[in-house]
């Protein structure tokens, strides 16, 4: 469904990601792990047009969409949630999941309806309704993020470090919710740097170190033949 | 009783103009961080199309509408010429093409209109007085408070309850992030100028009510008093526009009613006086404005 052949970035002279090959089936959960400054966030954020890629080419299904506006991708069906939970502070949490829907706005029962459907899998959304978004915990701001990029009822969802920064029980949770949002159908891409948590929820996964893909295989796999431990540390 | 009546409704009519003033100019600064300077050509504009249409013998609220939406294509013009080519790729560019779009067009006017003042149609209330609990005041300034009350109301309106004003509010806070859900950059940036130029025609219309003539230079002033308006609110907020209108009004006709007759000239360096003792307790304006945000 998604097809990344041989991506390059660069800012500057510096090459953040070096020829990255990779592919997501539908349906599947992929995960993307790597230490800090590996290229994850740079990979994911360039399949969802707001980077540029100075090489290689990005499809999806028989399309080419390499040098595709964010927007446009939200049309196409692939919805990102950023690193570092990019709520809207000053608007509602209501307006943050209207405007989720932008692309879908004049469909105007699906949204009803997906709205109820994201409320009811994030209880904690209802609640807060009418708040203003910064005023939410760090789990509640993650979880609006989700559900507002779920909005546009996607096909396939790019998540960046959905567990960055949130307390253990909190990070349980989301990736219960993740896991859900899987088995309704949904394809995800998740870049990760919690290795373990991820690869217990993935199909396959795919190590970037210094820029490059460095190993790929099925979770289990990978967790056998790597040193989780060096993930982290980027050894 | 009567100072007090009189004092309010002169605050709040020059209060009302001021503040869409403001509004015309954050809306585009909001979402962009560039200062739009060829926001007074939008007055301008107005003022012109007003004496272009005079001989048509329209009625005036007709002539009105026509300079009203000049102002607004005359507003996304100025995103296609001045922003849209360079607005990704650099500040200064921007700063140095809105302010050779403000030129091209007052030049404009100089060459193919006059550089002496145009008579600008008025209807006959915009000369009429009214008597308010003893106090006869300029119809106008009636007119000018009831449409800013008007006017606010269809802004905050517009803000708060379309998925429009919602996406440009988002996309004030961090556009990248408003495109990510699917809001095209495009349209946020023509709509923020033809909001901004909407309320430029209608400041203008105003604006052009007190004096009754429309010179090229005539932009100058308005673009100023929103400036000035818009750094003691707040640059990043749009209530902080308006209140900033507000106490700019508040400070010119506070002085113009204290200050002895030989000093009047010089009001001017009391108001800006003020202006900096104000930035010096709240450098940010009085409101703050969201977070973080950045530029496409």
């Amino acid at each position: 469904m998604l097809e990344v052949a041989e991506l390059e970035v660069r800012y500057g002279a510096v090459r953040a990601v070096r020829g990255v090959t990779l592919r997501v089936a539908k349906g599947e959960l992929v995960t993307l792990l790597g230490a800090n400054g590996a290229g994850k966030s740079s990979t994911l954020m360039c399949i969802a047009g707001a980077l540029r890629a100075t090489g290689g080419t990005i499809r999806l299904g028989d399309e080419e969409v390499t040098a595709a506006s964010p927007e446009a991708m939200v049309r196409r069906g692939v919805a990102t949630v950023p690193e570092a939970r990019n709520v809207f502070p000053d608007l509602t949490v209501a307006e943050n999941l209207r405007l989720g829907a932008y692309v879908k706005r004049r469909d105007r029962t699906a949204v009803a309806e997906q709205r109820d459907r994201m409320l009811q899998l994030f209880p904690r959304l209802a609640e807060r309704s009418e708040q203003p978004a910064g005023t939410l915990s760090g789990g509640e701001q993650q979880m609006l993020v989700i559900a507002r990029a779920m909005m546009s009822q996607p096909s396939i969802l790019l998540l960046d470090e959905p567990s960055l920064g949130l307390a253990p029980t909190i990070v349980d949770q989301i990736f219960e919710l993740i896991q859900a949002l899987r088995r309704s159908g949904l394809t995800i891409l998740l870049v990760e740097q919690n290795a373990a948590k991820a690869l217990a929820i993935a199909d396959r996964a795919y190590v970037m170190r210094l820029g490059r893909i460095a190993a790929e295989g099925s979770a289990s796999e990978i967790s056998a033949a790597t040193d989780l431990h060096s993930l982290y540390l980027g050894g | 009783m009567r100072f007090t009546i009189q004092f309010v409704v002169d605050v709040l009519s020059l209060g009302g103009a001021y503040a869409l003033m403001a509004l015309g100019l954050v809306i585009v600064f909001g979402i962009l961080r560039l200062v739009n300077f060829a926001y007074g050509e939008l007055i301008m504009v107005a003022g012109y199309t007003m004496f272009l249409v005079s001989g048509s013998g329209l009625p005036w609220l007709v002539m009105a509408l026509v300079a009203v939406v000049m102002a607004i294509l005359a507003g996304i013009a100025t995103d296609y010429v001045a922003f849209r080519p360079v607005r990704a790729k650099s500040v200064t560019a921007v700063l140095i093409t809105s302010f050779a779009f403000s030129t091209l067009l007052q030049n404009a006017a100089l060459l193919f209109i006059s550089p002496r003042p145009r008579v600008v149609p008025l209807p006959a209330i915009f000369s009429q007085t009214v008597q308010i609990g003893g106090v006869i005041t300029p119809l106008r300034n009636i007119i000018t408070i009831i449409t800013t009350v008007v006017l606010l109301a269809l802004f905050a309106f517009l803000m708060r309850r379309t998925v429009l004003g919602i996406a440009m509010r988002a996309a004030a806070t961090n556009f990248t992030m408003a495109r990510m859900l699917g809001v095209p950059a495009n349209l946020i940036v023509s709509s923020a100028f033809a909001i901004s130029g909407f309320l430029g025609g209608i400041v203008g219309l105003l604006w052009i009510g007190r004096i009754g003539t429309v010179v090229p230079g005539i932009g100058l002033e308005p673009l100023l008093i929103a400036f000035i308006a818009t750094v003691i609110g707040g640059m990043r907020s749009l209530t902080g526009a308006v209140l900033g209108g507000f106490v700019l009004a508040f400070i010119d006709t506070g002085l113009n009613y204290t200050l002895p007759q030989d000093l009047l000239k010089f009001r001017d360096a009391f108001t800006f006086s003020l202006v900096i003792l104000i930035l010096l307790v709240r450098p940010e304006g009085l409101i703050r404005g969201p977070a973080s945000g950045q530029r496409t």
